[in-house]
Parts: structure tokens; C-alpha cells; sequence
């Protein structure tokens, strides 16, 4: 396809440039590297022209225009402040403004140093002010969330935070009120805070008006060492600015990616960093004979868990988690295949099937990057299988939303409602609880072409039959096809085999393990993430060793514990789930510290061999893709069908440590259709309790009008509620509870 | 120049805001003219009749409405603005309360010219009164069969809808206006897209002043000839003048176009007894003042601006030498501070710096190098804010500093209130205290 750009030719400063028709005055100057002054004005927002800061002349124009909202036209004669003394004077004029009320408080704002109003006060401003009454003032901070605090003396009332929860997260967020002098930003009264990308507003606030309970009076900007980073939470991939002050990380920012995640990323990447420095395994840890744990030397670890990996190595199985690097994972997999010689590996610490297995393989594993962030964008329509975007890869979210919005794309969703994200993507619902999906996946061929996308999350593994429907779906429309897992070490897991061909997978190995398997290499897995009892595995296992980076269930019982990097500390690369590599650098070098892959080289090299960098796939035979059996569990009275995922800012171990984060996680709820609200004898606003297996949880009930009948909802290991079971497990829910 | 009243031709009559009275006096015929005409040529008719917008601005009505597209298979909406809030003016307000069916015809036939099958009505909240009057109105054509569905069996839909804003002046501004009719703070619009193109719901709009369309069955029903012979070649038609302020008979006096303010001053009763013009705004308090030697001329767009000033709302307000220059000025900042949206920084900061510098001269704090500081800050507010209400507040002080300097100087060491007793100013002067 050709695409014809119309150009037009404009003049900047007595420069003559040929431009892109429609492009605005701002961004012209901005390719000339004149920079124009500006606080509203940004890049990926919709132009307000409500500061005033950018005005500039127009050659026939009497008065000076908002470079930000007009676009250029050709012949356009455009005078900047360098050579125009109306537009240097408004400039100078605006900025005076904008100070007579701002608080001169710059040497305590955090802000302060990486101020645009500070810097432009200095490039553009005048050195004295002409004020000579009383500020303006306002209580303050107050709260607009647990994390973001609002100082509304600072405020400049560019209106970026507004529009950015208006147009981008369309979070009921804040909003401007009051008017004239009095305007402030605020929060709305009966809509609740409620934005998981909140702490985008404080890093694009202009000057220092919002800040966050996380960062604010800890450091200066200028006292930072700043590295580039990759997001180490889930598959999207994102782009981040970690900032260090004395070997210690003080905030973490959405870097630039406008591949991946724009400028933008979620509160989890942003704020759920405290668990690098706590908790940690200084050195690693050896059990003696009597049975006590207790510190040993480097040498002498490797040596114990070489000894005791050597007599079992093949009835050995490698648990690695989620949260592993391409190059971790590469080296878990050369372990446990070439070292051990065990085909036991499974990187799926959760509900897993062999259908999904066989999926990754033929569908998924090792394939070139085929499906993007901009095929979201372009495609005509997308469905979403056993994926809640917003929950499950948040900048997936906001590129689906920003594609509805603009009107290319529609969303429709395979899931039991409306979720909230959903309705904010425009999407439509195909009701399915989990024993439908399999036939509603079938039926929504209607809505997908060759310019369509499928993107299935991790928990169609839940559902049997799922990811065979989906495979055939694709094939069937033409649809291209992405599976989308939740964490961010999970593609390059599979990429570098860590997948059961031939082997295990993570139920079996822990329903195996005291039998056929006879020991455990475990990375990073949280033991409730595991569809099976891992502890009490762990407790039958003859011999486990286990790489973490922090004191856990799992180490307290592992016979030898190796402590490894966490992200701060080693360079590596996320492959996210387009599968793009994301690498970072180390950004607190740390003598000492060693990665997974280090420790399992120096672990193979004390059981007399080394890793190697073989192709897994190259070789691998894939599995046939064949559905397993649907459930055929009955449902009885007082029962329904669990359908569940996790709210992004959930129980997880890596949230550990930041309060002001979890305070805005999502409270959980339960929810049912009306149908069976009335059949299991549920009363809208009440309390509802959903038990299996001796596990409950309570939560509010919210009556949800659309939803599929003898379907019950509920968020797994969230706030409010610590059940952590797969959708498509019968439940009984009742009345009541606590 | 005579009074020629039209608009208000019956507003003496007892039943004049009543359907009854508005047919007795040819009401209501207008509009089956217009149906038989046909929209585009009504387009064309008011295009010819030269009528210019009432509101302030004085656009061309009809080629406002031609820039409403047609054939585009959008709704399109008409707006009524009359939010009527400017400080001085008081026409609209008189106008609904004595003739409104004039503009509820005008509104079906302006309607019907840019095939608008819904158009609404945007009052100020803060007149009930005028409310329940233009409600009982509209209540009356729908009785009539004049506004609903299949207008006299034209095939021509209409519903009307009035809503009462919620008390802010912005909301005049037109896409402001806009904001606030749709339920959301009134704040002005980025422009482009105009109204025309994407008004009210994102759907071609035209908004309209209240006089502007009661104008419209008398065109009608006239003829062009008939409008134009009021009036300039640039200002035709006639026009409600509200005087108001220092003057025996203050009210509304409709004339052509080119009245003099001498003339009009006249039918007002002139100037209250015993005491002369020091200065007089033609239309509001958004236009600069002048002064007693410019009161001769022709109150039409051309001539008031070529005289250093703006038409405007057309409400003259004459003020004698019992004013404080200082204190009108400090109040009318008093209000646009008020006003301010807050959108824009330079309205919303410059409004609350002037109105913070003037009241120091209030007090007889002010000192003269403030004096250019304030002009200084008028010309950063004028022509950098995002809307025109910006451009109103530095309007003003510079006017009154230009004719009144001696005024702010004395007000460097002595409150107004002390160099000109505010009672002196005031209807109830010299009456037992």
C-alpha cells in the first residue's frame, strides 16, 4: 500500500521547511529543534491550547496563536520567540502569569530541577516579578488517591492530568473544577478513584502540583543516577526510567517506547518495586544433617546441591516461574535438559493443561513477531479470549482503547461480563462462562476477517477445548493470532523451551513429585500461583533446591537455597508477549550478585558440565494440538461455575512493601447474573461467600445484568479476597459471611 | 431620528407575551411564508436583508447560517443564545418577557431555513420569571400545532427545548455555551471545528442571539426593502437600544441603526437633571467608554467602531460626573475576575491581578508606575486569551485611563469612595437618610 503524504511548504523563523499537511505549528519547530515553550501542550494528548505558553506569530495574524492547536497551512509565515517580539513578549507575558500565584517553593518541591515551569521561567520569563499582592492559596496536599497527592497552589492548570484520564486510561479520574482563579484540579464526588494508571498524571504534571505518597521529599532530581529499564511485571512490555539515589531505587518512570508502551505505563510498573531490597537473601543457605537451615559458603552450597542434584538428576524437575529473563531462561532450560538430563520443566506457574502445552508449541513458541501493538491498531477487529486487558497486560488496554476510540477497531470480549475495561475499549461482550466458551469462540467467527486479531491470555488453559477452538477460529477467519501471558518472563520461558515436551508439566510434576520425581529445582514461583499443593511436593521431594531472591515458603524448606539477582541488580532482556526483547541494563551494580544464570553455571560446572545456547524449538517435536475433555462435573443447588482472573494490583509477592499502591488495588466483588442471584437465593449489595475445597471468600454481591447464568465471579488472590482457584471449578455460593 | 418600534410595537398591550396578542398584531404568519418559500431561499432572503447578529458581534446572520451544511444526513441543532449576562445589557430579557412568540417564530423559521429539526433555547438561570414566560410560550405553539412533529402539515419536524443555565457568564461565549448545553462545565472550545460543522453533540449548530432571530418574521413578512430601509448600508434594520445609568427614563428604545447617542439620550429623558455625561459605553461593559464630544455619533457597527469603540449589545450606559471612573472600572474587573472561566492563563491570572491592583486604587493605594503596569497586563491578557471574554476584561481600564488619567493619579493617595461619595451616584441621592 502507498500512503501519499500531502505536503506543505512553511516558513519558521525565515527557515523554509516542507512538512506533512496538518502537522501542528509546534511540532514543526520541534523537527527545526527550535523549541517553543508549553506546559498543556503534549504529544499524545488532544491539543487545549489552554495554557497560552506557545504562542507564536502567524505572518498576517494580528494576534499571536497557539502554536499547539494550529496546524500549518502552506505559504505559512511562522515567527517564533526567537524572531518575533510579539510572540516573544506574549510568551514572557503568559509565563508572568503563571507565576504571580505559584508558590515559590522550588528548593522542597520535588519537582524542582526537572521543572518545565522552572525551566521555562529561566528560557523565557522575566528575572523580577512584578507582584507585589497576596498568593493565592489552597489547603494542601490533598489526596486525589492513596498515591497521588495534589498541590493545588503549583497548579498550572494545564489540564494534561484531566485529559490524560479523560482520553487515554478513561478512568472517572479527576477533573477540573471551580473557575477562574479558583479552578482546581479535584476529584469527582459519587464517581470512586479508580485508575490503574494514575501515576502517569504526576510524571506528565508539569510543574510540581502532583506528587506521589511513594516519592515526594525523598530525593532530587539532579541526586538521581537514571537508567533505562524494562518492566519486569507483566508481558507488555514496557519501557522504564529507574532512578537511583545511593544504591537505592527511588522511583521508577514510563520511558519512551511509542512501539510499546508510548509514554506511558500502569501503577504496578510504576510503584511495585520495594520487594528488590526486601526480604533479601544475602547468602546462600544449606540444610546439615539435623535439619536446620543455615548460611554456608558459595562453594560450599554449589558443592551440597551439586551433590545432591547428582544421583537424581534425571528424576529432577526445574519449576522456573514467570518472572525469568531470555537469558535465565535459556540457561534453566540448558539445565535441565542437557545437565540433569530431565525433560520435567515446566515455566507455568499456574493452572496449565497439555492442551495449552501442545498451543504454545505449534502456535506460539519461537514464532517471528508476526502480531504487534500497531496490529492492534490497525486491525479492523480484535476478540479477546480468556484476556481482561486492563487487569492482565495493561498497555495492551490502552493501545485496544486508544484503536476503538479512534474508530478502526472493534473489541469484542469471550469473557462472563462487562468488565469495566471493556465498556472503556467500546467493546462488545460475547457472555461466556467457562463451559461456554468453548461454543462462543466458535460462533464469533462473524466478527473477524483477515484483518483481525485474537488474542488469547494464559487462562484459556482453564478451559478444555479452549485454545483448540481458538487455533481453528484463526485458521478458519484468517485472523492473526497472539497469546498474551501475564508476566513478563513467560514468552521468553517458552521461546527458550522451558515447556514440557516430553515431560511434566507443573501439575503433574507436583502430583509426581515424591514418586517419579524425586527432586526440584525451583526459580521463582509463588507456591498459591501453583495449581497443586507445591509445599507439601516440596515437603515430599528428596531434595530441593531453590533460586530466589527473597526468604520464602519455598526456601524455608529447600535444602539448598541459592540467592540470585533481582532486576536492579543484572542486565538481561523481557521477551513481552509480542515478542519483542525489552533488555535493561544493571542499574545498581552489585558486587556479588549473580543471576539465575550465572548460579546455574557455576551449578553445572560443579556437576562437571556446562551450559549451552542450543536452539530447543529447532530440534523440539511438537505435540499435536487436540482438545481435552470438557468438564462434566455437575452443577447442584447452591452451586455454580467459577469464572475468576486476578485484578492487576492483586496479592502478588512482587507488590510486597508499598502501601499507597495497594490502598487503590480493587476490592473484590462477587458477581452473578440475575437469574442465578435469585436461584442461589443472592441479594444485590449483600454479602456473598464462594467456597471449594475447605477455601472461601467473602465479598460484596453486585447482581450483574448481561452475565451468563450459573456462572459466579470472582478475582483470584486479590484484595478482599485470597481464593486462588482456576475458572471452570464448581463452587458453592451461598448467602452471607464476612 | 424617531423611535421606530417594531420588536416592541405592542409590548404595551396587555396580552402581548400571549399567543393571542402576538396573532392580533400578524403573529404567527410569517413562518407558513417562509414554508411556502422554501429553506434556501430564506437562507438567501436573510443573506440580502444585510442582518447583522444582535448579540455583539454583529456577524452576518445570514451567512452564518449558510455555513451550516446541508445534504450531510447529520442532525443539525439551532441554538438560541440568551444568556443574556453582559454587565449594561437588557434587552433580550425584556424582549422574552413582552413578545417571545416573535422568538419562537423566528426560531421555526430559522429552523426550517437550515433544516434543524430540534432547537434549544439556552436561558440565563437567574431570571425564573422569563423562564416561566418563554416555557408557557413554547407551551402555547405546541397547543397551536406551530412547534411538533409535521408543522402544519409541512412534513417540517421541530421540538423546542428551553434550559436554564446555571449562572455563568462564559456560558454567552457560543461553544461554551455549547459545553454547558450538553451537561459539562462551561468552558469555550477549541476552534476549529466551528459549530457550523461540529456544534452541539459534535452536529452541525448554529447559535443565534435572542434578537437576532425575533427579527426574523418581521423580515419575512416584509421584505428586505422594508428592513434595509432602517438603518446603514452596513448596520440595516433596527435595534432595541436598553439605555440605562444616569438618564431620567432609563429603558428600552427601539430605532434604527445610526440613532445618535445625542438622539437616544433625548428619548431617555436626557441626562438626569442638574447633571452632564462624563462618559457613556455603547454597548456593555466589554466595549472601551467615550466620551460626551462623541455623542453625536450613529449608533451603527461602523461608526462606533470607527469612533474607538464597539456596537456591541447595543444598551448604552450613561454615567454622570457623580462617578468614580475608578470605581467602575474596579467593579466591572470585579466581575470579570469573577467570571473568568479559568481555562486560559492569561484571563484567568491577569483578570485576578487587575482586579487586585485596581482595588488597591479603590482604596487610594495605588501608585502611578502601577498605573503602566496595568496597561501592560491588559495588553498580555487582550488578544493572547483563549476566548473574547478575555479580550472584554482588558478592555476597560485602558479607556478610562486614557480619558480619566488624573482620576487613577488622584486615587494614588486618596480612596474613590472619598473623592466621589458613592451615594451621589446612586437613584436614591439626596433623599432624606
Amino acid at each position: 500500500m502507498t500512503v501519499t503524504t500531502q505536503t506543505v511548504t512553511v516558513t519558521v523563523d525565515g527557515v523554509v521547511v516542507e512538512v506533512p499537511a496538518g502537522t501542528l505549528i509546534i511540532r514543526v519547530a520541534e523537527m527545526l529543534g527550535t523549541a517553543i515553550p508549553r506546559f498543556c501542550d503534549h504529544p499524545l494528548l488532544d491539543p487545549v491550547a489552554a495554557c497560552r505558553m506557545c504562542l507564536v506569530e502567524i505572518e498576517g495574524q494580528g494576534k499571536p496563536q497557539p502554536s499547539c492547536a494550529v496546524t500549518v497551512s502552506d505559504g505559512m509565515v511562522i515567527k517564533t520567540q526567537h524572531t518575533s517580539e510579539m510572540a516573544e513578549k506574549a510568551q514572557a507575558g503568559v509565563m508572568e502569569f503563571l507565576l504571580i500565584n505559584h508558590p515559590l517553593d522550588c528548593p522542597i518541591c520535588d519537582k524542582g530541577g526537572e521543572c518545565p515551569l522552572q525551566n521555562q521561567a529561566m528560557t523565557n520569563g522575566q528575572g523580577e516579578t512584578r507582584f507585589e499582592g497576596t498568593k493565592r492559596t489552597f489547603p494542601k496536599p490533598i489526596n486525589v488517591s492513596a498515591q497521588v497527592l495534589l498541590d493545588r497552589e503549583r497548579c498550572v492548570s494545564c489540564a494534561r492530568c484531566t485529559r490524560f484520564a479523560d482520553q487515554i486510561a478513561g478512568d472517572p479520574f479527576i477533573e477540573l473544577l471551580e473557575r477562574g482563579a479558583k479552578q482546581q484540579v479535584g476529584t469527582s464526588e459519587d464517581q470512586p478513584f479508580d485508575s490503574y494508571f494514575s501515576g502517569n498524571t504526576i510524571q506528565i504534571c508539569p510543574v510540581g502540583a502532583l506528587t506521589s505518597a511513594k516519592y515526594r521529599f525523598r530525593s532530587r532530581p539532579f541526586d538521581l543516577i537514571s537508567t533505562p529499564t524494562a518492566c519486569e511485571h507483566c508481558a507488555s512490555g514496557c519501557a522504564l526510567r529507574t532512578d537511583v539515589r545511593r544504591s537505592t531505587v527511588m522511583r521508577r518512570l514510563a520511558w519512551d517506547a511509542p512501539e510499546v508502551n508510548e509514554e506511558w505505563n500502569c501503577d504496578k510498573g510504576r510503584f511495585a518495586f520495594p520487594y528488590t531490597s526486601e526480604g533479601r537473601l544475602t547468602h546462600p543457605l544449606v540444610r546439615d544433617e539435623a535439619g536446620n537451615l543455615g548460611p554456608a559458603s558459595w562453594p560450599e552450597a554449589l558443592r551440597v546441591a551439586a551433590a545432591g542434584l547428582a544421583g537424581i538428576g534425571k528424576s529432577t524437575a526445574v519449576l522456573t516461574g514467570g518472572r525469568v529473563t531470555v537469558e535465565d531462561a535459556k540457561a534453566y532450560a540448558s539445565f535441565a535438559r542437557e545437565v540433569l538430563g530431565t525433560n520435567d520443566v515446566d515455566f507455568r506457574a499456574r493452572a496449565v493443561s497439555n492442551e495449552e502445552t501442545a498451543f504454545l508449541a505449534n502456535h506460539v513458541a519461537n514464532k517471528p513477531m508476526d502480531v504487534t501493538y500497531g496490529d492492534l491498531e490497525a486491525a479492523k477487529s480484535v476478540l479477546l479470549v480468556s484476556f481482561e486487558p486492563e487487569d492482565e497486560s495493561p498497555i495492551v488496554f490502552l493501545r485496544l482503547r486508544k484503536a476503538a476510540l479512534s474508530g478502526t477497531t472493534k473489541v469484542f470480549a469471550v469473557a462472563p461480563y462487562t468488565s469495566a475495561g471493556l465498556a472503556k475499549m467500546k467493546g462488545t461482550l460475547l457472555a461466556a462462562g467457562p463451559r461456554e466458551e468453548v461454543s462462543v469462540i466458535a460462533s464469533a467467527a462473524s466478527h473477524l476477517s483477515g484483518d483481525s486479531v485474537i488474542l488469547v491470555g494464559e487462562r484459556a488453559a482453564q478451559t478444555p477445548g479452549a485454545l483448540t477452538a481458538v487455533a481453528e477460529l484463526a485458521a478458519k477467519t484468517g485472523a492473526k493470532l497472539a497469546w498474551i501471558p501475564r508476566r513478563a518472563g513467560d514468552r521468553g520461558a517458552l521461546d527458550a523451551g522451558l515447556l514440557p515436551i516430553d515431560g511434566r508439566n507443573t501439575s503433574e510434576i507436583v502430583s509426581a513429585t515424591g514418586s517419579a520425581v524425586k527432586g526440584l529445582v525451583i526459580g521463582g514461583v509463588s507456591p498459591e500461583d501453583v495449581d497443586g499443593d507445591l509445599l507439601s511436593a516440596i515437603d515430599k521431594a528428596q531434595f530441593v533446591v531453590s533460586l530466589e531472591t527473597r526468604h520464602t515458603e519455598i526456601t524455608a524448606e529447600a535444602d539448598v537455597v541459592l540467592p540470585v539477582a533481582v532486576v536492579t541488580e543484572k542486565a538481561g532482556t523481557f521477551r513481552n508477549w509480542e515478542g519483542r526483547d525489552r533488555s535493561f541494563a544493571a542499574v545498581i551494580p552489585t558486587p556479588g550478585a549473580l543471576s539465575d544464570a550465572d548460579v546455574l553455571g557455576e551449578l553445572a560446572r560443579e556437576l562437571g558440565k556446562s551450559l549451552s545456547v542450543s536452539d530447543f524449538w529447532a530440534s523440539a517435536t511438537k505435540p499435536a494440538l487436540k482438545a481435552d475433555a470438557a468438564s462434566t462435573e455437575s452443577v447442584g443447588n447452591g452451586q455454580a461455575v467459577l469464572s475468576t482472573w486476578r485484578h492487576l494490583l492483586d496479592k502478588g509477592s512482587l507488590q510486597s512493601g508499598e502501601p499507597y499502591l495497594a490502598a487503590t488495588a480493587r476490592v473484590a466483588v462477587v458477581r452473578v447474573s440475575p437469574a442465578t442471584a435469585q436461584k442461589l437465593n443472592l441479594v444485590d449489595g449483600g454479602t456473598a461467600t464462594v467456597s471449594c475445597c475447605g477455601n472461601s471468600a467473602s465479598a460484596p454481591l453486585i447482581v450483574t445484568a448481561g452475565m451468563t447464568d450459573d456462572v459466579v465471579w470472582l478475582p483470584a488472590n486479590s484484595e478482599g479476597s485470597s481464593l486462588n482457584l482456576p475458572s471452570g471449578c464448581v463452587v458453592e455460593v451461598s448467602q452471607g459471611g464476612n | 431620528m424617531t423611535l421606530t418600534p417594531v420588536l416592541s410595537a405592542h409590548w404595551d398591550e396587555a396580552d402581548s407575551y400571549k399567543i393571542a396578542g402576538y396573532m392580533r398584531n400578524g403573529g404567527y404568519t410569517a413562518f407558513k411564508k417562509a414554508f411556502a418559500t422554501g429553506p434556501d431561499e430564506i437562507i438567501s432572503l436573510v443573506k440580502d436583508s444585510g442582518l447583522r447578529g444582535r448579540g455583539g458581534a454583529g456577524f452576518p446572520t445570514g451567512l452564518k447560517w449558510s455555513f451550516v451544511p446541508q445534504g450531510d444526513d447529520k442532525p443539525h441543532y439551532l441554538v438560541i443564545n440568551a444568556d443574556e449576562s453582559e454587565p449594561g445589557a437588557c434587552k433580550d430579557i425584556p424582549l422574552m418577557m413582552a413578545n417571545p412568540h416573535a422568538l419562537i417564530e423566528g426560531v421555526i423559521i430559522a429552523a426550517y431555513a437550515m433544516r434543524a429539526n430540534h432547537a434549544f433555547i439556552y436561558l440565563r438561570g437567574e431570571v425564573p420569571h422569563v423562564f416561566r414566560r418563554v416555557n408557557s410560550a413554547i407551551r402555547e405553539a405546541y397547543a397551536a400545532g406551530y412547534l411538533g412533529k409535521n408543522i402544519m402539515g409541512s412534513g417540517f419536524d421541530l421540538e423546542v427545548v428551553l434550559h436554564a443555565g446555571a449562572g455563568a457568564y462564559i456560558c454567552g461565549e457560543e461553544t461554551a455555551l455549547l459545553d454547558s448545553l450538553e451537561g459539562r462545565r462551561g468552558q469555550p472550545r477549541l476552534k476549529p471545528p466551528f459549530p457550523a460543522v461540529a456544534g452541539l453533540y459534535a452536529s452541525p449548530s448554529c447559535v443565534n442571539n435572542v434578537e437576532t432571530i425575533a427579527n426574523i418574521p418581521y423580515i419575512v413578512n416584509n421584505g428586505v426593502d422594508w428592513f434595509k430601509s432602517f438603518g446603514t448600508e452596513k448596520s440595516p434594520g433596527f435595534k432595541l437600544f436598553a439605555v440605562s445609568g444616569h438618564v431620567n427614563r432609563p429603558g428600552i428604545y427601539e430605532a434604527p441603526l445610526g440613532i445618535t447617542m445625542r438622539e437616544l439620550l433625548e428619548h431617555a429623558g436626557g441626562v438626569r437633571d442638574g447633571h452632564k455625561v462624563k462618559f457613556w459605553l455603547p454597548g456593555g461593559s466589554s466595549v472601551p467608554m467615550l466620551t460626551p464630544d462623541l455623542l453625536d455619533t450613529p449608533l451603527t457597527y461602523e461608526d462606533i467602531a470607527a469612533a474607538g469603540s464597539m456596537l456591541g449589545t447595543g444598551t448604552p450606559m450613561i454615567f454622570d460626573e457623580t462617578t468614580s471612573v475608578v470605581r467602575a472600572v474596579t467593579g466591572w474587573l470585579a466581575f470579570y475576575k469573577h467570571e473568568s472561566c479559568g481555562k486560559c492563563t492569561p484571563c484567568r491570572e491577569g483578570t485576578w491581578w487587575l482586579s487586585d491592583v485596581l482595588h488597591r486604587f479603590e482604596d487610594g493605594h495605588g501608585t502611578e508606575a502601577d498605573l503602566d503596569k496595568l496597561i501592560d497586563i491588559c495588553s498580555q491578557i487582550a488578544g493572547r486569551s483563549f476566548c473574547a471574554l478575555g479580550d472584554a476584561a482588558a478592555t476597560p481600564f485602558p479607556a478610562a485611563l486614557k480619558y480619566f488619567r488624573d482620576e487613577f493619579v488622584q486615587a494614588t493617595n486618596a480612596p474613590a469612595n472619598e473623592s466621589f461619595d458613592p451615594v451621589a451616584a446612586t437613584v436614591f441621592a439626596g433623599a432624606t437618610r
